[in-house]
């Protein structure tokens, strides 16, 4: 490309109408910011979204878009990707949007690895439709349509897409803009379906949902960042750590005999480790971060093969002689 | 052509088929129908395919109809297993598959109790004797065996040893008896084709094809084949074989060809002369399915099949690959088409070329899976939310097939619209010979994409069409936002503004309806400037009401037959044309649609002819019909 663009370049005439606020702006500025970095002419990226809030996102982006309908924004950029294989392809959705009404096609997508981004904005509600419970709201949450709260035993994003045989999957926070900048990069370079939950604060249904992970009082004491090769750290002092007892994570103080050496050491590769991690509850820290990154052939790449195979092994089609296949006779 | 009353003359013509003379020589006839029914698992299938291919071959017109049961295997020898194919070769033109089979050929109990009324009097029925045993007679349903009992006496029976017959030809292959047995649709196909004098050396060639890697199987089956021909000509029991002379056919080269694989070429056809790649989004139903599997093999003419999670997936990836720029389609049927009506409404209102094919079943819910219905044209027009209108294309035979889902691309790309293009079970596995299309005349079909920036909005129209730019990503300079959302006229931002919805509703309306300006004149079979009755249809009842009508106008009667194949819009000259008939009568597999929009557009008066039992109209249901309503 003849000049490098900038953050300006992919943003939109049109005015952001989220409410003022809420976590995604502080998405939408760090997805702008990043764009450039990539260094892929605007012409060449397409964000596709579903319905609700954060599925207004591509109207933003200075870049081609498409707001299509609820849940089946996966299945539209599938679409999109295997006849444009030269496009960089992103999918916007929600927790309602990509777990419920289009979990079919989220998990379809993932176990494919069409080769494209998600980014699954949680906030664990449905906004756009004004505050139900969503299938990642705890157990017992009150919500408009839960006046006694709910008894809906809710997804785990993460273990969804891992047990999907997701090629790249990490989760991230609206506000850690350094930290989300870094999940995007790493989506970015992962060939494949890349799954990014983030965790998205909505202020006005569902304020304070992730409190813990981004209060900067706390947040250090429940969040563990996780970093491939390095032993799993957290807490405001970096003095605690998971250590295996047998077969079960726990959470040690580190000194009195207790060092990095006895810790868990991450290791994207491992499915098993990503595994475990996701599932850690209070009192475990939250990891954020990449839990599992490995390569696959992509679906896209793979169907392209098989047309490039076709036309070396057979031929540019010929459509007369398609036409005239078979057993045919002649009427004179 | 296999009339009810040629038939029954026709049955009473063949009782020359009872054996016992030495002398073998043809005799002629002008037209026969048979259908081959036996248990799923018995090959009649493709002894009918075979048959028809051979017919075709030897010049005649045809016109088939399978029917088989939704059960891949439902339990052997009964009633719900049966599976059948009747195909109708004539020295004259062929309209329908026939009413009625002038020969049955029964390969077990099941399938002659299945079938036997739709036998004439004086009917041949052609039997595996040895299939009539006792646990075979009673899995059917008899109590005693019909073959003994004197309830065939009114029909010609004949009592084939097929099994034992067979076995005997393949006794040194070395096969274990359930490959013998199941060679023995092979042993029956030459059989048959030897009493209609069709040349068997296609088939070989066809079976070399099939079994290029198993040769025992191939050699197992070309013998039965030629044991079933030279049993033919050695026994007996027939007098004579048959002659049905070719037919006068338009010259021109041919090929035998079912509805589905017409619409699958129709749709790589309009791919190739676009210059597009085609982009299929699908996810597998009974009757559509076949085209999913034509497509998939066709790679390197740059077709993508993408077998999706669910019908939604299925139309949402073709959206996906029209946004892209590609030649997209997805194919269904009725139950699909409503999981696709939320997607298709996007497509309408972003303004995308798409064709979504509709082979319609008898509904409702899953009904009758393998059966023919029309009962889907009402959710077709208006099965979606909000106003919504879309182009509706419908096929008339198996190779009308080829042109409308030619013509459904052409009008989806020329529109930005999506297109439903509607066949049904009948068409889709019926077949018809196909004079070879030239692909360098057919219509052009012209993709312009937007590429200059200047003046750029993606909703400014095409004065004539008011058809919107297609601009795919990856052109610079064009970026862009599309969604469900209202949008500005022009501009296409988001906008709630109230004025503007009902202009881009309105606008939308117009595009669509200003279609009619290039759907041909309609044309009428029968009396041009009016008369008595005109029977309107659309859709795969054509054969029949051709048939019927011609039949009634052979004694004088003044009836007509329009038959459509754009339902949205409809013809502009439609109305005038209707209104020159004292009477109008609306014939389709449904309980009314079509009647319900012409009574509705145009206040006409009109009457229906209605079937719902997942079976096309018999010639002689219609014939009854209208000769009532010319009555009354
Ligand atoms: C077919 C259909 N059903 C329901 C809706 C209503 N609806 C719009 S957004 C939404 C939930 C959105 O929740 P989520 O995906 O979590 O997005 P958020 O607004 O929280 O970002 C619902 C139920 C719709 N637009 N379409
Ligand atoms: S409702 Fe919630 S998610 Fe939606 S824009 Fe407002 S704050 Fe954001
Ligand atoms: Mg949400």
């Amino acid at each position: 490309m003849a000049t490098a663009l900038s953050r300006k370049d992919f943003v939109s005439d049109q005015e952001v109408r989220w409410c003022p606020g809420c976590g995604d702006y502080a998405i939408l500025a760090q997805v702008q910011r990043i764009m450039p970095e990539f260094g892929i002419p605007r012409e060449k990226i397409v964000f596709v979204s579903g319905i609700g809030c954060s599925s207004r996102f591509p109207y933003y982006m200075n870049t081609y878009g498409f707001h299509t309908i609820h849940g089946r924004a996966p299945a539209i950029a599938t679409g999109l990707k295997v006849t444009r294989p030269d496009l960089d392809v992103w999918v916007v959705t929600g927790d309602g949007d990509g777990l419920s009404i289009g979990g079919n096609h989220l998990i379809h997508a993932l176990r494919r690895n069409v080769d494209f981004k998600i980014l699954l904005f949680n906030n664990r509600i449905y906004g756009l439709t004004k505050g139900q419970y969503s299938p990642t709201s705890e157990v017992g949450k009150v919500t408009k349509s839960t006046p006694a709260g709910s008894v809906d035993f809710p997804f785990n994003p993460i273990t969804v897409a891992l047990g999907s045989s997701a090629t790249f999957v990490c989760r991230t926070v609206d506000v850690e803009q350094k930290h989300l900048g870094e999940m995007l990069k790493r989506a970015h370079q992962h060939r494949g379906a890349s799954f990014v939950e983030i965790l998205q604060n909505c202020n006005i249904f569902n304020d304070g949902a992730f409190n813990e992970l981004s209060d900067k009082q706390i947040k250090a004491d429940h969040q563990l960042v996780l970093e491939h090769g390095k032993p799993l750290i957290f807490g405001k002092n970096k003095d605690k750590g998971i250590r295996m007892n047998v077969q079960r994570a726990e959470v040690v103080q580190l000194g009195n005999g207790v060092t990095e050496k006895d810790l868990v050491v991450h290791d994207e590769t491992n499915l098993s480790l990503a595994f475990m991690l996701a599932n850690f509850e209070a009192p475990l820290p939250t990891p954020v971060g990449v839990f599992y990154a490995t390569s696959r052939p992509t679906y896209d790449g793979a169907m392209n093969k098989q047309l490039a195979d076709a036309k070396a092994k057979s031929g540019t089609g010929d459509l007369q002689e398609l036409l005239n296949r078979g057993d045919t006779w002649k009427v004179n | 052509m296999a009339l009810p009353p040629e038939a029954a003359g026709h049955a009473a013509e063949s009782s020359g088929l009872r054996g016992g003379s030495a002398h073998k020589a043809g005799q002629r006839r002008d037209s026969v129908v048979i259908r081959f029914a036996g248990d799923s698992g018995d090959g009649m299938q493709l002894a009918g395919m075979q048959f028809t291919a051979e017919s075709a071959l030897a010049g005649n017109d045809i016109a088939t109809l399978p029917d088989f049961p939704a059960e891949i295997r439902a339990p052997a020898g009964t009633i719900a297993g049966v599976s059948g194919f009747q195909v109708n070769f004539s020295s004259n033109e062929v309209f329908t598959a026939g009413d009625e089979p002038t020969v049955l050929v029964a390969m077990n109990p099941a399938a002659l109790k299945a079938n036997l009324d739709d036998v004439p009097p004086n009917g041949v029925i052609i039997v595996d004797k040895e299939a009539f045993s006792e646990a075979n007679i009673k899995r059917a349903g008899y109590t005693s065996n019909p073959l003994n009992d004197h309830s065939l006496d009114k029909y010609q029976v004949f009592q084939v040893d097929v099994t034992k017959l067979t076995t005997t030809a393949l006794h040194d292959t070395g096969l274990n008896n359930r490959a013998v047995f199941r060679c023995r649709n092979l042993f029956v196909l030459g059989m048959i084709s030897w009493l209609y004098q069709r040349p068997i050396e296609s088939t070989v060639r066809w079976l070399e094809g099939r079994f290029k890697k198993t040769p025992d199987l191939l050699n197992a089956n070309v013998k039965a084949l030629r044991a079933g021909y030279n049993y033919g000509e050695t026994t007996e029991m027939f007098a004579s074989s048959y002659e049905v002379p070719p037919a006068r056919i338009v010259p021109g080269t041919y090929r035998n060809i079912t509805g589905n694989t017409a619409t699958a070429l129709g749709f790589v056809a309009a791919s190739v002369r676009s210059g597009r790649p085609l982009f299929l989004g699908s996810y597998p139903i009974t009757p559509a399915s076949d085209v999913l599997h034509d497509l998939a093999s066709l790679k390197n003419f740059e077709v993508y099949t993408f077998q999706a999670e669910d019908e939604i997936a299925g139309v949402a990836s073709a959206i996906g690959a029209a946004f892209g720029g590609a030649i997209a389609i997805t194919t269904t049927s009725g139950p699909g088409m409503n999981l696709k009506a939320e997607a298709v409404g996007l497509a309408v209102k972003t303004e995308l070329p798409l064709v979504i094919t509709d082979i319609q079943r008898a509904g409702p819910s899953t009904g009758m899976p393998t059966k023919p219905e029309q009962a889907d044209l009402l959710q077709a027009m208006y099965g979606r939310h909000g106003e919504s209108p879309i182009p509706i294309i419908a096929a008339s035979t198996p190779a009308d097939c080829f042109d409308c889902a030619y013509e459904a691309v052409r009008i989806a790309i020329k529109y930005m619209t999506p297109v439903i293009l509607m066949t049904d079970g009948q068409l889709a596995n019926g077949a018809e010979p196909w004079p070879l299309p030239d692909a360098n005349k057919l219509p052009e079909i012209k993709v312009e994409f937007r590429t200059d920036p200047n003046g750029f909005m993606p909703y400014i129209r095409d004065p004539e069409t008011l058809s919107r730019p297609w601009a795919i990503p990856g052109t610079p300079g064009l970026e862009h936002r599309i969604g469900g959302l209202s949008s500005e006229d022009q501009t296409g931002n988001v906008s709630y503004s109230p004025a503007n919805n009902e202009l881009m509703v309105r606008t939308r309306a117009r595009k669509i309806a200003g279609i009619a300006r290039e759907i041909p004149p309609t044309t009428v079979f029968g009396d041009q400037n009016g008369g008595d009755l005109v029977v309107l249809g659309w859709g795969s009842t054509y054969g029949s009401i051709r048939e019927a009508v011609k039949q009634i106008r052979e004694k004088g009667k003044s009836v007509s037959h329009i038959h459509l194949r754009y339902l949205n819009p409809l013809p502009s000259d439609l109305e005038s044309q209707l209104r020159k008939f004292k009477k109008v009568m609306v014939a389709e597999m449904n309980m009314g649609q079509l009647l319900k929009l012409v009574r509705a557009d145009y206040l006409i008066d009109a009457i229906g002819c209605n079937k719902i039992q997942g079976r096309p109209f018999k010639v002689s249901e219609l014939t009854s019909r209208i000769s009532r309503v010319l009555e009354g």
